[in-house]
């Protein structure tokens, strides 16, 4: 296996570029989470040109809606929903300065286009993994849209957070050439 | 008759909630752990190791198994010779769930319009399906369903014609086009016969068998054991990103049905195969 790069947000050009469909990552530093409530919000206000409550500049964004935390705790469990219900608004997102995003399951042509054209990663973490990604969030907090509950955007400050480059700004998928590769025929 | 006491269903249903989200079944455990053995993508085997960890950690008891702790899914079987005191059966099933899921730091994952999408905030309601048995028991499963691999499930209406051939070419299609979306690896739920609402039932059901449960029919058990490998062949691999573990089990279940029909359903369920069941 390929040696773990560890990324340290937010992210560069020089950061994203050294990630290749494949390779193992831990990300270390501040990361925002968003789902479909959350994002269709952001495209909205992008749309008409409005000023976003948050800077996405260099930025993950992270498909999670966590599970409560219990006292002491900075979150309950906290793996990755599926990313190609993101699809639509992604493109939008890395336009306007976001470096990529952590998820789950394939993301469509349109999203590989928008990785390669604005210089993003799309990163898989493990879904269902969700107690042991919880170990790496050190420090969580709800900075939009508090009324949407585990929808609401909050910024998550990782350590050490498990990843796998799925989609990379080179073009390449890891989803079709893994398949390909031990995909058995006849 | 014997008498069960509404609110001794609450508890027992809001203990189920919380035991199913946090302890992974001895079967699906020895399954992924099975399967990291045979698994040739380091990817894979290193996914399937954070998933046996991830199911150690999970077991403490703070932090639940996946935050997606699901649409509570309830097969109640009530015994004829049951009366229940205090109360509705499926009010008593509806608190327990709101305590359970309150008591237990689970998400609460269900809006009340699917148009309008407001949370309920308490993941109420539950889907119940009953069923009235002989004896005078209450026997409760819960089965928490995510959204992500619920979102992979597919009825079809095939023509008779269709025969053994159009329903597994079906499964297989179904399971293929999902990829890495339904958290693989995954168990396949599969229901041939009934109705249109029947068959959906049906995959719903076989769910609930623990992994490596056969079904009793030899002819539909080799069926199992046949699509099971089939599957394993397409490469998707644990989370799609490549490898021998695409599935950890197939269950099929079969229930007559009309001269001109063939119904047959797939409901996908991820690693988090989670179900518990109590008996009052
Ligand atoms: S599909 Fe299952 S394991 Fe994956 S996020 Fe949903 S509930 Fe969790």
């Amino acid at each position: 296996m390929s040696e773990i790069i560890k990324l340290t947000t937010p992210l560069d050009d020089a950061q994203v570029e050294k990630c290749h469909a494949g390779d193992n990552v831990l990300i270390t530093g501040p990361i925002y989470t968003a789902r479909d409530a959350a994002h269709k919000k952001l495209v909205d206000l992008l749309s008409a040109n409005k000023e976003l409550p948050i800077d996405l500049k260099g930025h993950l964004v992270y498909y999670v809606g966590p599970s409560p935390a219990r006292p002491g705790q900075a979150i309950g469990s906290a793996g990755p929903t599926t990313s190609y219900r993101m699809d639509p608004y992604a493109p939008e997102i890395l336009k306007a300065g976001s470096k990529g995003m952590i998820g789950k399951g394939e993301m469509g042509a349109s999203v590989t286009e928008a990785l390669m054209k604005y210089k993003g990663v799309y990163l898989a973490a493990v879904g269902g993994a969700a107690a042991l990604i919880a170990k790496s969030i050190k420090n969580s907090k709800v900075v939009a849209y508090e009324e949407l509950g585990a929808e609401a955007i909050r910024i998550l400050e990782v350590e050490n957070f498990p990843a796998i480059v799925a989609q990379d700004c080179h073009g390449n998928n890891i989803f079709k050439e893994g398949r390909e590769k031990y995909e058995i025929t006849a | 008759m014997r008498e069960i006491l509404y609110n001794d269903i609450v508890d027992k249903v809001a203990e189920i909630c919380i035991s199913a989200n946090y302890q992974l079944g001895e079967d699906v455990i020895n399954a992924l752990k099975k399967s990291r053995q045979k698994e040739d993508s380091p990817t894979g085997q290193a996914i399937l190791d954070q998933l046996i960890e991830n199911a150690t950690i999970s077991k403490d008891g703070i932090f639940p198994l996946c935050q997606d702790t699901g649409f509570s899914v309830f097969f109640v079987n009530i015994g004829q010779d049951v009366q229940i005191k205090g109360g509705l059966l499926n009010d008593a099933i509806s608190e327990g769930v709101k305590k359970g899921y309150t008591d237990g730091y689970l998400r609460k994952s269900i809006v009340i319009d699917p148009i309008k999408r407001v949370n309920t905030k308490d993941n109420t309601p539950p889907i119940i399906w009953t069923d009235i048995v002989p004896g005078d028991k209450l026997r409760i499963t819960i089965a928490p369903k995510g959204g992500g691999s619920e979102n992979m499930s597919e009825v079809a209406m095939l023509k008779p014609a269709d025969g053994a051939e159009g329903i597994k070419n079906f499964v297989i299609d179904k399971v293929s086009r999902s990829g890495g979306n339904p958290c693989p690896p995954i168990v396949v739920g599969v229901g041939i016969g009934g109705t249109f609402e029947k068959v959906a039932w049906l995959a719903k059901k076989s769910l609930l068998r623990d992994i490596g449960d056969r079904n009793p029919d030899p002819y539909y058990a080799d069926m199992e054991l046949e699509l099971l490998e089939k599957i394993n062949k397409l490469g998707i691999g644990p989370q799609g990103l490549g490898g021998r573990t695409t599935a950890l089990d197939v269950h099929v279940e079969v229930f007559p049905c009309h001269i001109a029909t063939m119904p047959a359903a797939v409901n996908i369920q991820c690693h988090a195969a989670r179900h518990k069941t109590v008996t009052l």
